[in-house]
């Protein structure tokens, strides 16, 4: 803590002398954190614990910092990004942000991870009026400038993907009676109030069967048979991959042949339809925002290289089948994009305006998704596509769709 | 009906998954008088090793067997070293020990072979009985059992077997009969550590493995050995298969509960099992002198 | 029949002891002018150590006085900390009103669940607890009950500002004002505790502990007592539980897994089962401790961590306050 401190004191030393320099060359502003050749970010991720799978994203973030900074930096300057453990806990969470705003002093909270960590710091964020900045969570709240103007989400929300597979429902298949399987949380719950918005009077009787499970639930076959029983035509599968895989394959052992949708969140080749049997998976239908990088038509693209470069020179012990790390990496570059918006402005007041004003598509993106955000909107990313399992490669199946 | 006997089908195989792993608990529990919090994760880090023998090319049952072998060294090696230096101290002391090794091996694994899931393989035949249950979940099954009857046999028929328990139930006397009581405690711990990988690398196949895997299986291990009695191998397996069953039926069959509260439900009545029958269905009630 | 726990009471306790004045005035004015000396973040996670101290205690009241074996306190946590954010949220009450509210409903709860845990002992009533731990938070997002808990998305409490005399004469942080006041109300807790202890009452409660057939026969209600035992307990978690939820201003179902029961439980051996003051030591540990552990290795902090719990049982297998009353009969010796 004592270095820590004393490390703060130096920064805030030269930080002085930078403005100092600053105020000849003109237009230098400074929030907390940033100096002449350093921002300094923070980031909260579940490194133990049940959701430590997650904290891959973080690893693969500080690993894009990495590269920025071997390559010179962001407007010259390095970009200090301090990590901390908050193993998926709301009340740890508030405390290391608190930690890193009030001790480290970092110029913003960039992908903290997780629905109920980051509204544990959501009032706290906007009334100390720091950046909370594409964090790394679906849900729909992190979009509303007008109550909370210090924070932003980036992927797009669950809801909205919940909608997108409402209105595929509504226009590919006649009589639908849709069975849900789904985790009880605000992640699986999103999903289906989205898809109930988007059927709107109909939801009640098209849904036929609604099961939920626990992360703690060894298996979810119980609940699949229920679903299957109901005499569903549609599955509607939200669930993590681990539990995806098990339900595909328990679909199929059970000889029940729905129209399979699966959330985005599972829809990965090599770490879901490869476990569960690439025959098992065959016919099913997901939506996409960013490439698979399990996927072989992925591998077969420029921007797929770049990545595999990227990660075997600064993410080594990353594992190249997990689309997590396509995910930070996307991240990372949108945080990236925004520090360079604001050049010499650095200001936090002037971050959230530059983060308000993008317009940009990315290399691993699908092609056709972009990442637009405005004063308004807080949604960075709100189009994906419809693509469909062939038993060996991701098929587009249409446009690339957004939810209005 | 078709859906009322596929439930029961899949409770007995969940079942089987709970069964396997409370033998290890069980056996545990005759060596050290105690649960093991990190028995799970101990079976899931064996199951990590065969997992990397299997890749790298090893057979099945040879990498099978060795993983049973390394696994019962493991576990003498664990109570050697760790538990043997703090062997008076108190109970509860022991409890946060076992605590502090599942955070090890969990964050071990974790790092080692990171948290994207891992197909294990299964040495049963691919496909399902008529769609009602798989052929992987029915070998489990008979697995269980010959590990039943091999648990059993051991402590009826073998020297080494009572002597175990003799080590456990009262450890002054064993010791003036001549037991070596230290070492009885470091065989339970292999044996123990030797079924949980077999448990492991069963359940693998039905959940895939990861790295918080056992996490809530462990926790149905526990309450399957309660529920039928902490002492009694075969009440432990009844109890796996009768916890798979309950959950099931209460889940499918109680509107108010579903799956929502499938597991709290699970709990409840295990609780009150106990309430009725403080000993577990199939354990030996134990007579206090005063 | 022996219970689960063996552990050692200092005698002093038992024997009617006195407290130190000396020592406890020293330790109050320091704790008093403390947050005056440390920054913002400090003082707030003093208060988050003083909030587990609180838990722990009410903790170690059922397990190191009592010899009922918990791993269920989280569940008590987490009811305190829900009934005060569900009355300030949904009924506008003042949240210092909300404290011991939050207490008081722990207590009818921990009463009432330690009826039927009566019949259960050791190792079946840490599985009773343990359940009891997994249950809430998942009745906690029950889609029955989301209406009043606000599901997984949580509940927000604000809290209002520090009284403005302070403010004027002080300048007193909202975080200063917190951590006042949990400090305050452990000074409370920890006196009540203590004169419980050295009670007929307390006194009953160990000889259940110790003897629980002796007990009885000696005309000791053992139910009551063990009831009893478990409804005061759960008030002290209760308490530390509604304290924290206005202190981190937000509660959710995954702010109370069973991960929490867990820690207390290491907070209760570290510091020392059967000792009063121990419970502050067991506080400190586990909000220091997994931040050290990250400190020396952010992927394998849980290993780290694991690491350190192993070591400090081989050090002090009797727990802090263990250590320090060896070292002290030692010190004496050399005397």
């Amino acid at each position: 803590m004592n270095t820590g401190r004393k490390l703060t004191l130096a920064l805030a030393g030269i930080a002085a002398i930078g403005l100092v320099a600053g105020t000849a060359a003109a237009e230098k502003k400074y929030g907390p954190g940033v100096t002449d050749t350093n921002i300094k970010l923070g980031n909260t991720n579940p490194y133990s614990g049940p959701a430590a799978a997650y904290g891959t994203i973080g690893k693969a973030i500080t690993a894009y910092f990495k590269k920025v900074n071997k390559e010179g930096g962001v407007n010259g300057r390095m970009i200090e990004f301090i990590s901390l453990d908050d193993g998926y806990s709301p009340p740890k969470t508030k405390e290391q942000t608190r930690k890193l705003v009030e001790q480290e002093d970092v110029l913003l909270i960039f992908q903290g991870l997780g629905t109920p960590t980051n509204s544990a710091i959501h009032n706290y964020m906007n009334k100390k009026k720091v950046p909370q900045l594409f964090v790394a969570t679906g849900a729909t709240k992190w979009g509303d400038p007008e109550n909370y103007p210090w924070t932003m989400g980036w992927q797009p929300s669950y809801q909205t993907e919940g909608k997108l597979f409402g209105a595929y429902i509504l226009e590919n298949v006649k009589d639908p009676k849709i069975g849900i399987l789904f985790q009880n949380d605000d992640y699986g719950k999103d999903y289906v109030t989205g898809l109930k918005a988007k059927l709107g009077d109909k939801a009640a009787t098209m849904i036929v069967a609604e099961e939920s499970y626990e992360v703690t639930d060894p298996t979810i076959n119980s609940q699949i048979i229920k679903l299957k029983s109901s005499g569903a035509n549609v599955f509607f599968n939200v669930s993590t991959p681990k539990f995806a895989a098990q339900a595909i394959k328990k679909v199929r052992e059970l000889n029940w042949d729905p129209l399979f949708l699966n959330n985005s969140v599972s829809n990965t080749v090599g770490s879901v339809y490869k476990p569960a049997g690439l025959e098992n998976s065959k016919g099913i239908i997901s939506l996409q925002y960013y490439m698979d990088p399990t996927s072989p038509e992925t591998q077969e693209t420029e921007a797929y290289k770049k990545w595999k470069a990227w990660m075997t020179e600064y993410n080594p012990d990353g594992d190249l089948l997990s689309s997590f790390n396509v995910f930070g990496y996307l991240a990372a570059q949108t945080m990236v994009q925004v520090l360079e918006q604001a050049g010499d402005n650095l200001t936090r007041e002037n971050i959230m305006k530059e983060a308000a004003n993008l317009n940009m598509e990315m290399d691993m993106l699908l092609p056709g998704v972009t990442i637009e955000t405005s004063p308004t909107d807080f949604y960075p990313i709100e189009k994906m596509m419809p693509v469909q399992f062939d038993g060996e490669r991701l098929v587009s199946i249409g446009e690339v769709v957004s939810a209005d | 009906m078709e859906l009322f006997l596929q439930q029961i089908l899949t409770g007995l195989a969940n079942g089987a998954i709970y069964a396997c792993l409370a033998l290890a608990v069980v056996m545990i529990y005759q060596a050290i008088d105690h649960f093991n919090f990190a028995q799970g994760e101990m079976a899931m880090f064996s199951t990590y090793i065969c997992w990397s023998m299997i890749a790298v090319g090893i057979p099945y049952w040879v990498a099978f067997l060795l993983t049973i072998v390394i696994s019962f060294a493991g576990g003498v090696a664990i109570e050697r070293i760790i538990f043997k230096p703090i062997h008076n101290a108190p109970v509860l002391s022991h409890i946060v020990v076992f605590i502090g090794l599942l955070a090890i091996f969990n964050s071990l694994a974790g790092a080692i072979w990171d948290h994207t899931i891992k197909v294990f393989p299964s040495p049963f035949p691919d496909g399902s009985f008529n769609g009602l249950i798989g052929l992987h979940e029915i070998g489990m099954f008979f697995v269980t059992l010959i590990l039943l009857g091999a648990i059993f046999c051991f402590f009826r028929f073998t020297r080494i077997g009572m002597a175990m328990q003799a080590a456990a139930a009262n450890p002054d006397s064993a010791e003036l009969v001549g037991i070596r009581v230290g070492w009885m405690l470091a065989l339970g711990w292999g044996l123990a550590a030797a079924i949980g990988a077999v448990a492991g690398m069963m359940i693998a196949p039905i959940v895939f493995l990861d790295p918080n895997m056992m996490l809530g299986i462990l926790l149905y291990g526990f309450a399957a050995a309660i529920v039928g009695g902490i002492t009694s191998p075969g009440g432990a397996v009844a109890g796996g298969f009768l916890v798979g069953i309950i959950e099931n039926l209460a889940g499918t069959y109680i509107p108010a509960i579903g799956s929502e509260l499938k597991l709290t439900v699970a709990l409840v009545l295990i609780v009150t099992v106990l309430l009725f029958k403080p000993n577990g269905l199939f354990g030996k009630s134990i007579v206090t002198r005063v | 029949m022996t219970t689960d726990v063996e552990t050692k009471v200092d005698p002093r306790l038992t024997s009617g002891a006195r407290i130190n004045v000396k020592w406890v005035a020293v330790f109050v004015i320091l704790g008093v002018l403390f947050p005056f000396f440390i920054d913002g973040y400090t003082s707030f996670q003093m208060t988050l150590t003083i909030i587990y101290a609180i838990a722990i205690l009410g903790l170690n009241l059922l397990t190191g006085f009592n010899g009922q074996f918990s791993l269920g306190h989280s569940a008590f946590y987490a009811i305190g900390a829900y009934t005060a954010a569900i009355l300030v949220y949904h009924l506008d009450f003042p949240v210092y009103v909300t404290i011991p509210i939050g207490g008081v409903v722990c207590f009818v709860a921990g009463f009432l669940f330690g009826l039927p845990a009566l019949r259960l002992n050791g190792l079946y009533l840490a599985l009773a607890t343990f359940a009891l731990a997994v249950a809430v938070p998942q009745i906690l997002k029950s889609s029955h009950l989301e209406g009043l808990t606000g599901g997984v998305q949580g509940l927000d409490i604000f809290r209002p500002d520090v009284p403005e005399v302070l403010v004027n004469t002080f300048a007193m942080t909202m975080d200063q004002w917190w951590y006042l006041i949990s400090f305050g109300i452990m000074l409370l807790l920890f006196w009540a505790a203590w004169n419980l202890i050295n009670s007929r009452s307390g006194r009953a409660m160990m000889a259940i502990r110790d003897n629980p057939i002796a007990a009885q026969s000696m005309g000791i209600n053992t139910s009551l007592y063990k009831s009893l035992t478990f409804g005061v307990s759960a008030f002290y978690t209760g308490i530390a539980g509604a304290l924290a939820a206005i202190v981190i201003e937000f509660v959710a179902p995954d702010s109370f897994t069973f991960q929490l029961s867990i820690l207390l439980f290491i907070g209760l051996v570290v510091g020392g089962t059967g000792s009063i003051w121990g419970a502050i030591f067991g506080g400190l540990f586990i909000l220091m401790v997994p931040n050290i552990a990250e400190e020396v290795s952010t992927g394998l902090s849980y290993a780290v961590f694991g690491v350190i719990l192993i070591l400090v049982i081989y050090v002090m297998p009797s727990g802090i306050v263990g250590l320090v009353d060896i070292l002290k009969v030692r010190l004496k010796k050399k005397l």
